[in-house]
């Protein structure tokens, strides 16, 4: 691992810490929807280093643009206009359920840590940077692709059934 | 290789530098006179009633929904239609084509299961009005 | 662009004074890699503000041409000074904040806009590899290997910058034209998306040196994709807000759209955005159907050795094919009228997608076939995949253009039809989007659902 990789690691990795930090703790649900995509382009920049561009490039393509797309929508939807006419949301009951969480998700990836994390051999696909992701989808998880396919299904449904509903007499 | 992405993040620096340069620009030329009315939102003259930020349609959330299904269909057709032509072909190619006889279906009708389960999602839509706009 | 091609042929000359790396090898050192990334950097940038100077010129002259006026000509020769003149008058101006406008979104968004649309301009290869005498350098920012789904990432980043000036202007035009803008934005990058699904199935790879270079091998994708250029082409002056699909931003009835509340260096960032767009778009669309900067009907450009001429006949043959969908561009624009709301949306989810994914089957299927016919992948190949698209294309014109999902307003429509649009439009006026000032509540569409199925019953 060279120092300029360790260098480049550590300024996606606090770039991410720092954003999703950012994003917790803003006010305004806009500006903290901004943060999010900035984590999700330091993690984007994370995965080229993994080598793993197609996976950077559908993280940019699905997070960045299509989720943060529907959260802005869903902040318009609920007219948290100004932050100073919310009610703050953040309660202590939520706090503690997020603290617990939070620890939760802490120990696990300590426990993870451990052990020694699976080296995976990387086989160099320098031309095309999709087959090794292909080759793996379209065959040994190939009902797991059928499956994201229910899965959609269901979303499709449930976004219709919710924007079409009747309102209540 | 990793290099290839540094120029990249180079010209995003680059072209982060020069928006806030051009914009910095325009706010160190220009002085500003703000006067209660012409920071008013303009409405074509008109008094501005209410506050711009109210609730809108949910048909705007329908679609936003829509789209990110069919996005994640269209990512992952990204890989079969990339890998299709050695998913369509039982042994590995040879030069780039399919040694004869040996062509199978397995690409295509792993693609059309995929696409028939989302096309009664879209059908599913369709019949609900999720998809007209009036 | 000329200057460092000056440059780079006399470095040539030297070059056989001074053999120090192979020019037809791609170079090993680090320096010589971040020197030319930063050239090309630099050239890319000069080339984004001056072509899009010019091409706000050129809309100009081009509409003055189509409607019989002499369009701008008093600064400088020809009114080529025109865009200094513009710019100057950017910067000059006085900048208005709205009073409810949130201070910092309001600066960024026109950030968000003009930046996203120049990094995507990094991936696109302008020419053949250029020898130098430190190596051979790639005519592109950054040749990268997900070059394709790094163009259509990075221009889906395109929509943040107009959501966020629409709400953060505190200005009802501007939400109605942003929010117009994203929904439509959304709805044809799904028809921009599967449309290129076809080109990844011939092409095998999502690098567009790859694609062109099987475009160079097989015949251009234009002829045995037809039909995926066409999606292609309608889904590009959607995704980049031009007419007939210039809803966000329709004059007559938002203003100016998303940016109504914008002036000075401000407004001048999301003009430039919107118009290397459409450079963006008509560059993707020549590499991606048009062979990128392959030359027909030879194998010259396409092989080693190159040279500085390869280069340069190469980087013409691009800028051509691009210039021509610019005044495309511009053409469609001083022709046809706009779309109605409703006309555009079911155009894009009603036609454009179920046509997208048929066709990706279709060829898919086709594909299969004429390898199991044993058609050899060449320019056999691409002219039986263009006798399907002509069969398909007679076929869509026939079907596709009967006045039924999008009616313009002189479609015949039948009498049955004609009653049941009459009923819905007297019975549910309020719903229309787009009225300036109405406050479009989420109850609409609850009121809307209860009077969906009264007006089903007026028109039965």
């Amino acid at each position: 691992m060279t120092p300029f990789y360790r260098f480049q690691f550590y300024l996606f990795a606090l770039m991410a810490i720092g954003a999703a930090l950012l994003f917790v703790t803003r006010r305004s649900p806009v500006s903290a929807a901004l943060w999010l995509v900035n984590v999700m382009f330091a993690l984007s920049g994370l995965y080229v280093m993994l080598d793993a561009p197609f996976v950077a490039a559908v993280q940019v393509l699905v997070y960045a643009g299509a989720i943060m797309v529907v959260f802005i929508f869903v902040v318009m939807l609920l007219n948290l206009g100004r932050p100073g006419q919310l009610p703050d949301l953040r309660e202590v009951a939520p706090r503690l359920g997020a603290g617990v969480v939070g620890i939760a998700i802490l120990a696990n990836l300590l426990a993870v840590r451990r052990d020694a994390l699976p080296t995976v051999a990387l086989e160099p696909h320098a031309d095309n940077v999709v087959t090794p992701v292909a080759e793996l989808l379209f065959s040994d998880y190939l009902l797991a692709f059928e499956l994201t396919s229910i899965v959609l299904l269901v979303a499709v449904v449930g976004a219709v059934v919710l924007a079409k509903r009747k309102a209540a007499p | 290789m990793l290099r290839e992405y540094l120029p990249v993040l180079l010209l995003l620096g680059f072209a982060a530098v020069n928006a806030v340069v051009i914009l910095g620009l325009g706010e160190l030329v220009t002085r500003t006179h703000p006067t209660e009315i012409k920071q008013q939102p303009y409405e074509s003259g008109m008094a501005p009633l209410g506050d711009a930020r109210d609730r809108f349609s949910v048909k705007f959330y329908l679609v936003a929904m829509l789209f990110i299904v069919f996005d994640i269909e269209t990512v992952f057709m990204i890989p079969w239609g990339v890998h299709y032509q050695q998913l369509s072909c039982a042994v590995p190619l040879v030069d780039g084509a399919c040694p004869a006889g040996q062509l199978s279906f397995f690409g295509l009708g792993e693609m059309l299961v995929f696409a028939l389960i989302l096309l009664v999602g879209y059908i599913f839509v369709w019949k609900k009005g999720g998809l007209s706009w009036d | 662009m000329t200057a460092p091609v000056v440059l780079s042929a006399l470095a040539v000359d030297l070059a056989a004074w001074f053999p120090r790396h192979d020019p037809q090898q791609a170079p090993e050192s680090v320096y010589t890699f971040a020197v030319a990334s930063a050239i090309k950097m630099l050239i890319v940038f000069t080339l984004y503000m001056l072509g899009v100077a010019l091409l706000t010129l050129a809309e100009r002259k081009v509409s003055a041409w189509i409607q019989d006026r002499r369009g701008p000509n008093r600064a400088g020769p020809f009114g080529l000074l025109q865009p200094v003149a513009d710019g100057l008058k950017n910067l000059m101006k006085e900048e208005v904040r709205p009073a409810g406008a949130d201070k910092w979104l309001f600066i960024i968004a026109p950030m968000l806009a003009f930046i996203p649309a120049m990094l995507v301009w990094a991936v696109l290869p302008l020419a053949t590899p250029l020898p130098t005498p430190w190596g051979l350098i790639d005519m592109a920012v950054a040749t990268l290997p997900v070059g394709y789904l790094f163009m259509l990432a990075v221009s889906s980043l395109g929509v943040y910058g107009m959501v966020l000036a629409g709400w953060s202007s505190n200005n009802k035009y501007s939400l109605l034209g942003s929010l117009r803008s994203s929904a439509q934005m959304v709805s044809y990058e799904i028809a921009l998306g599967m449309s290129t699904i076809p080109v990844l199935l011939l092409a095998g790879n999502v690098s567009l040196d790859a694609i062109i270079a099987q475009q160079a091998h097989m015949g251009w994708n234009v002829l045995s994709l037809t039909v995926a250029w066409f999606i292609f082409l309608v889904a590009a002056f959607a995704e980049t807000n031009r007419l007939p699909f210039d809803l966000p931003e329709a004059e007559a009835e938002l203003v100016a759209g998303y940016h109504t509340e914008y002036s000075g260096m401000k407004f001048s960032m999301f003009f430039i955005a919107e118009y290397a767009n459409m450079a963006t778009m008509s560059g993707l669309m020549a590499a991606l159907y048009f062979g990128g900067w392959d030359i027909p009907f030879t194998q010259w450009d396409n092989e080693a050795p190159y040279s500085v001429l390869k280069t340069l006949a190469t980087l013409s043959m691009f800028a051509a094919k691009t210039g021509v969908f610019l005044f495309l561009f511009m053409w469609v624009r001083w022709t046809l009228p706009r779309f109605r709301y409703d006309q555009l949306m079911t155009l894009g989810w009603g036609i454009m997608l179920p046509l997208a994914l048929g066709y990706i089957l279709v060829v898919a299927t086709a594909t299969l076939a004429l390898d199991w016919l044993g058609v050899p992948r060449d320019w056999r190949f691409t002219m039986s995949l263009l006798a399907l698209n002509v069969v398909l294309t007679a076929l869509l014109l026939l079907w596709g253009d009967r006045g039924r999902l999008v009616s313009p307003a002189s479609a015949r429509l039948d009498a049955r039809e004609l009653a049941r649009r009459r009923a819905r439009s007297t019975v549910a006026p309020s719903t229309a989007m787009g009225a300036p000032s109405a406050r479009v509540l989420a109850t609409a569409s609850d009121t809307e659902a209860q009077q969906a199925p009264a007006a089903q019953e007026v028109g039965a």
